[in-house]
């Protein structure tokens, strides 16, 4: 029950776009259509837990060897290599795949939501503050969990937004109000609706 | 002469971060809650942009070509952790605040943007005046969005209480209230510079 719980506190009560304001670039970057939207969120989706295990798995070492400082360098170098991996592998194992994510891999390792979730669930302190109710501890599999509904959470934002912008492209925009600033306003209108779940998971 | 000032206040108006390149949207969003940590957060970020590009262009003839993202990125980074602890042992109060956003400085676009768009063609000298004029830029906008949200949602301004703040109205201290006031202001300077 308490993992169920993580879903929905990552997904809707502090989603990781309209309430913690990581991963901002894609979200008005890539929504303009549903399709690349979905694309960009199955590859968040991917890396994202990916390299929320492997930087856990690292700062364990940092922490060994006393080197915590080094912890920025060291995760946006893992995440970069990771990226290039990934796009490696995929190429030669699932064309069709590569062909549907291929050109949001390279964007990933700018998006900050994935170093941001990779520097939260490395530290258990922060990483608790996210995880709902007592009974929960912070270890690898919360960790991950807490990754994957995450990125679950980034994808649904970025689908609603797309979806509303599709139909807001048909709309007549006050000049000065056109592009960027509308997109905003929407985003404002969604992050309100929901703060309507602030307070549903303890 | 005439050169230097243009790059100088290039970054300030005309190529303005936040409102004209729309770049690192993420912290100017979430740091804004009022004009004084808007305020720390840009200069956190001048002082990487300025010592980065310094790097990058002193260096650029050293690196490869092909591995010049990675290697800047290297760089970049090196200059947040120094920030990180810097602020951490002399200002832990504004570290509280901005929190993760302090390492993000690493993935903000702009740092990586004008490394890759300016210190890596220009000297030293232009390199550290574009590293200037885009970071006071970059800390113009994010003050003044966050005081305008710390107005309207407490009725303060850098703390000075201008009404009570039972009149505030708090949604715009909150998530919501950043997307709707950065949309607003940007609306606004686009009215007046592009006319």
């Amino acid at each position: 029950m308490e993992y169920l719980l993580i879903f929905v506190a990552a997904i809707f009560v502090n989603n990781i776009v309209l309430s913690q304001f990581l991963g901002i670039c894609p979200f008005l970057g890539v929504s303009k259509k549903i399709d690349t939207a979905l694309g960009m969120g199955a590859a968040v989706t991917f890396v994202l837990v990916l390299a929320t295990v492997v930087t856990y798995l690292l700062q364990k070492l940092l922490i060994l060897w006393h080197v915590e400082f080094l912890q920025t360098i060291l995760f946006i170098l893992v995440i970069a290599a990771l990226v290039q991996m990934i796009e490696i592998i995929l190429k030669k194992i699932s064309p069709s795949l590569y062909q549907a994510l291929g050109v949001f891999l390279p964007l990933i390792t700018t998006n900050c939501c994935i170093l941001g979730v990779a520097i939260i669930v490395a530290d258990p302190a922060q990483l608790m503050q996210k995880l709902p109710g007592e009974a929960l501890q912070a270890n690898l599999l919360t960790g991950t969990l807490y990754a994957f509904a995450t990125a679950i959470g980034f994808a649904l934002a970025l689908v609603l937004f797309a979806g509303i912008r599709e139909q807001l492209a048909m709309a007549k925009v006050p000049k000065a109000m056109e592009g960027t600033p509308i997109a905003l306003l929407t985003a404002g209108l969604l992050a309100m609706a929901f703060m309507g779940f602030s307070g549903v998971v303890g | 002469m005439n050169n230097n000032l243009k790059t100088l206040t290039n970054g300030i108006l005309r190529e303005n971060p936040t409102f004209a390149l729309v770049l690192g949207m993420c912290p100017t969003l979430a740091t804004t809650t009022s004009a004084i940590n808007g305020m720390s957060m840009g200069l956190a970020t001048l002082f990487v942009l300025v010592c980065s590009n310094v790097v990058i262009s002193l260096l650029k003839n050293l690196i490869p070509d092909k591995v010049r993202i990675p290697a800047f990125i290297v760089v970049i980074a090196t200059f947040v952790t120094l920030v990180q602890l810097l602020m951490q042992a002399y200002l832990p109060g504004i570290y509280d605040v901005l929190g993760l956003f302090i390492p993000l400085i690493v993935v903000n676009c702009i740092v990586l943007g004008r490394a890759e768009a300016f210190a890596a063609k220009n000297s030293v000298g232009l390199s550290a005046l574009d590293g200037i004029g885009m970071g006071l830029g970059f800390t113009l906008s994010l003050t003044v969005l966050g005081a305008i949200r710390e107005l309207i949602g407490t009725g303060a301004c850098f703390g000075l209480h201008i009404f009570p703040d039972n009149y505030g109205a708090l949604v715009f201290v909150l998530a919501p209230g950043a997307f709707i006031a950065l949309a607003y202001l940007m609306a606004i300077m686009n009215k007046v510079v592009k006319k």
